[in-house]
């Protein structure tokens, strides 16, 4: 009923007729509140799904259908970020984080008059993610993982119903990794977003999500869907323990199975 | 180099403070200037040259105190005709980069016949602007802006045509036109390209005018040497190089100035590698 996201026996090919059918028969539903993730051999569709979603692409057949209604263009409810944090260098981490409020049309035009507030947001946001008071520093001056954390408050700035995450943390290393993992989950907790998360991690995987869909090899389409049984909220030791192991090992040997049939 | 210059400076410095006290890195290039000059006149005089074939540095600044008014004037008449040409090279290619980097369409398109175009030495067009024109300031003025006007051209359409795809999804997710992603990231992000380019220009531009006034003019440093080579006035003519020189060396200089000024983000981040 309270689907935020429904996607219903979609087929998406690039490059006309005999292009790449990237994804096929895909019919997957999102829950509002929901933390869903996606994972599946590398190549298989995963970020053709999320640009499905925030409707920068337009499928052949089927259809996607967000917020109550059918994507036929970008929507704007989302927000997105992707591996490479994609800060603009000549603007300070605050003016990143403020971007998207100068796009979103219902916030474009309010924005010089109310830059006060907003400024307020995004500092609140900053100390949210742990980068209290380095809004006036340049990406450049950043580390990995905080420009990671920053790119996470720009995805978030317009207060989107859903966030996409299309492998954010794939480039940074093991501890930065889970400090991020815990930051992602709280942003969830408290500000009950609907995240769609795209990860190659299994254990990341896991560990945020409420439910893992696991996608087959190219054409992709859902081959299983997870419920993830562990309570939130859940502490990082949550790895420890062997039913969470044995989550994982499972989720692995599907996927170590669809690459095989491919 | 610098570490060379630093042991230099540490070994002077126990002897005497006054030689310590000078930034060796600063002084170099005057430094090496004068051995230059110093270098030349020292082989005019080994090797008894003639000043009709290479005259002494000695001479040639003795040409530049002896014609100093009609030097003078005529440097300012191929700066004038310079920075003019320039000036529209630089607004010309904005807008033409612009134009160019808007769409991959247009880029594919159009590229190849601006290559062709650079291609044809620019000293071809000045008869054709002669016959349009007439001789004098406005065939100088466009072939500065023909010849400069390409490396500004390409180097715009070059900063808007690879921004991050990752970027573009982003801002287009969130509704963004293309009019909005050029605004935020395209004109931004080729900046540094743009005014990277400014320094080729200028060198380019002088070439352009020297070049048409040489052949095309009666004002202008390249009409002053042709005719002092006329006149077998050789120290007049490295005179007017020399002038030319400077004037060069001047404006790279103002370039690679605003450059730093207008995007010292640039040299930072990563983007600048
Ligand atoms: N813009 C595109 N044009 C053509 N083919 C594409 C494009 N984007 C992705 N593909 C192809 O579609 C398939 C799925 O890609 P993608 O969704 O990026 O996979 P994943 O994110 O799961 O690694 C791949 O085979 C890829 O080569
Ligand atoms: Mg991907």
């Amino acid at each position: 009923m309270s689907h935020l996201v429904s996607i219903d026996n979609v087929d998406m090919r690039y490059g006309g007729a005999s292009g790449t059918l990237a994804v096929s028969g895909l019919t997957m539903r999102v829950d509002k509140g929901e933390f869903a993730a996606v994972v599946g051999p590398s190549g298989c569709g995963k970020s053709t799904l999320m640009k499905l979603v925030t409707g920068l692409h337009i499928p052949q057949t089927g259809v996607v259908i967000v917020g109550g209604q059918q994507v036929t263009k970008p929507v704007s409810i989302v927000g997105m970020a992707f591996q490479n944090p994609t800060m603009l260098p000549w603007r300070t981490t605050l003016e990143n984080i403020l971007l998207p409020l100068e796009i979103v049309e219902r916030h474009r035009h309010r924005l010089r008059a109310h830059k006060r507030e907003y400024v307020e947001k995004a500092e609140q946001l900053l100390e949210i993610v742990g980068l209290r008071g380095f809004g006036s520093k340049f990406p450049w001056q950043l580390s990995g993982g905080m420009q990671q954390r920053a790119n996470l408050c720009r995805a978030l700035i317009h207060e989107p119903e859903l966030l996409m995450l299309d492998e954010p943390f794939g480039a940074l290393d093991a501890f930065t990794r889970e400090e991020l993992w815990c930051v992602i989950r709280d942003l969830h907790a408290a500000q009950g977003v609907t995240i769609i998360l795209v990860t190659h991690d299994l254990r990341e995987a896991v560990f945020l999500a409420d439910t893992i869909f696991v996608m087959s090899a190219r054409p992709g389409r859902i081959l299983k869907e997870h419920r993830v049984p562990f309570e939130r909220p859940r502490d990082l030791d949550v790895m420890y323990q062997s039913a969470f192991n044995d989550m994982v090992h499972a989720l692995h040997g599907e996927i170590a199975k669809a690459r095989v049939v491919a | 180099m610098s570490a060379m210059t630093d042991t230099a400076t540490q070994a002077k410095a126990a002897a005497k403070p006054l030689m310590a006290r000078i930034n060796w890195v600063k002084a170099a290039p005057w430094l090496y200037t004068l051995a230059l000059f110093a270098l030349w006149e020292l082989l005019v005089m080994a090797l008894d040259m003639p000043p009709t074939i290479l005259p002494a540095p000695s001479n040639v600044f003795a040409a530049i105190a002896k014609y100093w008014s009609p030097i003078w004037k005529n440097s300012l008449q191929t700066l004038y005709t310079t920075t003019m040409g320039f000036a529209i090279a630089v607004v010309a290619g904005l807008a033409i980069g612009l134009f160019i980097g808007w769409s991959k369409t247009i880029y594919a398109g159009l590229y190849p016949l601006m290559i062709g175009f650079n291609a044809i030495p620019k000293v071809a067009l000045v008869p054709i602007l002669v016959i349009w024109f007439g001789i004098g300031t406005v065939p100088a003025v466009l072939t500065a802006f023909l010849i400069s006007f390409f490396p500004i051209v390409v180097n715009v359409a070059t900063g808007l045509a690879t921004i991050e795809p990752e970027t573009e999804d982003v801002l287009r997710a969130l509704g963004a036109k293309k009019m909005d992603i050029m605004l935020k990231v395209g004109i931004p992000r080729s900046m540094p390209y743009f005014f990277g380019s400014l320094k080729v220009a200028i060198t380019l531009a002088f070439v352009g005018s020297v070049v048409s006034e040489t052949v095309a003019s009666n004002y202008g440093l390249g009409n002053m040497m042709s005719s002092a080579q006329s006149q077998f006035n050789v120290p007049l003519v490295f005179a007017g190089l020399l002038m030319l020189a400077v004037e060069g060396i001047a404006m790279y200089a103002l370039m690679a100035w605003i450059e730093r000024r207008m995007t010292g983000w640039a040299h930072r981040s990563t983007m600048a590698q």
